[in-house]
């Protein structure tokens, strides 16, 4: 059954100079092994379209149910040089609650 | 058990809070973090102006106003509100409050030393680019190392009621009344990561207790009196995030997880002066109300390197707005920016950059926006970046004439033209860190 993420799943984001950081939190750790599944660094860069320039990292926190996502060339040259209104990348965590995932659990 | 609290997450931060956290209830620590990257590229030009500024100008009027109850309950204060003038800083606190002790840690600030590091043979190459110093040499304004806590502990052993730094580490405000209080060692990876994670999280003051919260952020309680964070830190290197009772907010392992998140790079390697933090060895509990244990920490050695902090001249910049009203906004604001950009290659200006969003419809998320046909109002936002401060200058000329020359509908130019900015940019490199010699100095 495809839903948003905000369906299962939690966001912050910053800024990193010119790298926007998104943290992805499961609400039910239950939840964490749909979210490895879904929400991969190829998804991500093509939800965000344009609006990522460079590559997106991600990184895997188990422990907490979560994922760091690291969207590089993202915000407009960053810090002070951007002209966005958005140049720390605050709100591109509330963007990612729109993206489309599956979460029927399957078997590995 | 210590009590360690964080009343400020940057300059311009609430300032009731720092003064509701030492009233409302026990704390040991007062940690206040007023940097940013640009911050002190800011204050560097208020010391060009006068040599007595560059320091955190809140900061001296606070620390007159909690100094009685500082003094009753043993509550020290310790911030890097010293910026690039950190003894002018404490000069002023003493001024303001004549009975505090005031530690100073200098060291921090190489300005001078760029020439000595180059001739070193320091690449200083930028993290992000890889790009040569040589490139920004003549433009640079300030330049700071990192400096850790251990400084910042020594300084609190000199028995000072407040001890200031410049460009500490804002993980190091927290960390260092621990090394100085539980006599933790520079070797203490574990512990010392527990620490550094400890001030990540109340870092940024109420982003742990329920400020900019997603989670049912409109049932988080009495956000008008929101209690900043509380850390309850054991010798062991456990610790209890919390915040006073009866103040309004949330502290909730879920709240936690989204601050642990913030502005995070590799999980496993967050690193600092002191030590090598890995997040995925975090294990949160809620073990009661607004009380969030975390253990299980693990860190490993300190870098061979310390990181600077240097800023520079990067041109100008400036962005102003009208706003289009129902009927089609969003096409009339779209015919403005058509104009304005016809108009501003018409009197041959050139810039590295010109960029416009239409705030309603898609500034926040670009592509990413649902689509709205047709909304009631669209706010037109241009922003152009040049070397060339005139040509900045002469954009800011032609927004406001489109209210009678433009698509009809226009308004909201009431606050006149917007201003030119100087652009300061941020530049991160390395060098050994042997070459970084802080010291402590005592006043009162």
């Amino acid at each position: 059954m495809k839903v948003p993420l905000s369906k299962i799943a939690h966001t912050r984001s910053g800024d990193k100079g010119d790298t926007c950081n998104i943290g992805v939190i499961a609400y039910d750790a239950r939840h964490y092994p749909v979210l490895v599944r879904e929400v991969t660094p190829q998804r991500v860069k093509s939800f965000f379209g344009g609006l990522v320039q460079g590559k997106v990292e991600r990184f895997e926190l188990p422990n907490l149910g979560a994922l760091n996502f690291l969207l590089h060339d993202s915000l407009g040259g960053g810090g002070t040089l951007s002209l966005r209104i958005d140049a720390q990348g605050k709100t591109f965590g509330a963007a990612l609650l729109g993206i489309e995932i599956d979460i029927e659990e399957r078997s590995q | 058990m210590i009590r360690i609290a964080n009343g400020q997450g940057f300059w311009g931060d609430w300032l009731e809070a720092p003064v509701r956290l030492i009233e409302q209830g026990p704390i040991d620590y007062l940690c206040l973090d007023y940097l940013a990257e640009i911050t002190m590229s800011i204050l560097q030009k208020q010391k060009q102006a006068d040599p007595s500024l560059g320091y955190a100008r809140d900061f001296p009027p606070l620390i007159g106003r909690i100094a009685k109850r500082m003094l009753d309950g043993n509550v020290r204060v310790i911030a890097n509100a010293g910026g690039v003038n950190p003894v002018a800083c404490a000069e002023a606190v003493r001024k303001a409050a004549p009975g505090i002790k005031v530690a100073v840690v200098l060291g921090d600030d190489v300005f001078g030393r760029i020439d000595e590091f180059v001739a070193k043979g320091y690449k200083m190459a930028d993290m992000d680019t890889g790009e040569p110093i040589a490139a920004i040499r003549g433009r640079i304004q300030s330049a700071n190392a990192y400096i850790g806590a251990f400084p910042l502990a020594e300084a609190l052993s000199t028995g000072a009621n407040v001890v200031i730094a410049g460009r500490s580490t804002d993980t190091a405000l927290a960390l260092a009344p621990m090394v100085h209080h539980f006599g933790w060692s520079a070797t203490d990876w574990d512990k010392l990561a527990a620490g550094t994670i400890a001030g990540h999280i109340i870092e940024c003051g109420a982003q742990c207790t329920g400020g900019n919260c997603q989670v049912d952020w409109q049932n988080i309680p009495d956000m008008a009196n929101i209690g900043y964070p509380i850390v309850e830190a054991e010798p062991d290197g456990t610790f209890v995030v919390t915040k006073h009772a009866g103040t309004g907010g949330r502290v909730h392992s879920d709240v936690v997880k989204e601050q642990l998140l913030y502005e995070l790079g590799d999980p496993k390697n967050y690193i600092t002066p002191d030590c090598v933090a890995d997040f995925t060895t975090i294990h949160l509990d809620d073990i009661g109300p607004d009380h969030v244990r975390v253990s299980g920490i693990r860190g490993r050695e300190r870098p061979a390197t310390l990181k600077l902090s240097i800023s520079y001249e990067n041109g100008w910049k400036s962005t102003g707005t009208l706003v289009y009203s129902w009927p089609q906004a969003l096409e009339k604001a779209r015919a403005a920016d058509k104009i304005v950009r016809g108009r501003l290659a018409s009197l041959g200006l050139h810039f590295d950059e010109i960029y416009t969003e239409f705030c309603g419809v898609n500034a926040c998320h670009g592509p990413v926006a649902q689509a709205c046909p047709d909304p009631p109002e669209v706010q037109v936002r241009i922003g152009v970046r040049s070397a060339d401060r005139k040509a900045v200058d002469r954009f800011t000329r032609e927004l406001i004439p489109l209210v009678l020359n433009g698509p009809p509908g226009a308004t909201g130019f009431g606050d006149g033209r917007p201003p030119v900015r100087e652009i300061v940019a941020y530049w991160s490199a390395l060098v050994p860190r042997e070459e970084i010699r802080t010291s402590v100095e005592v006043l009162g």
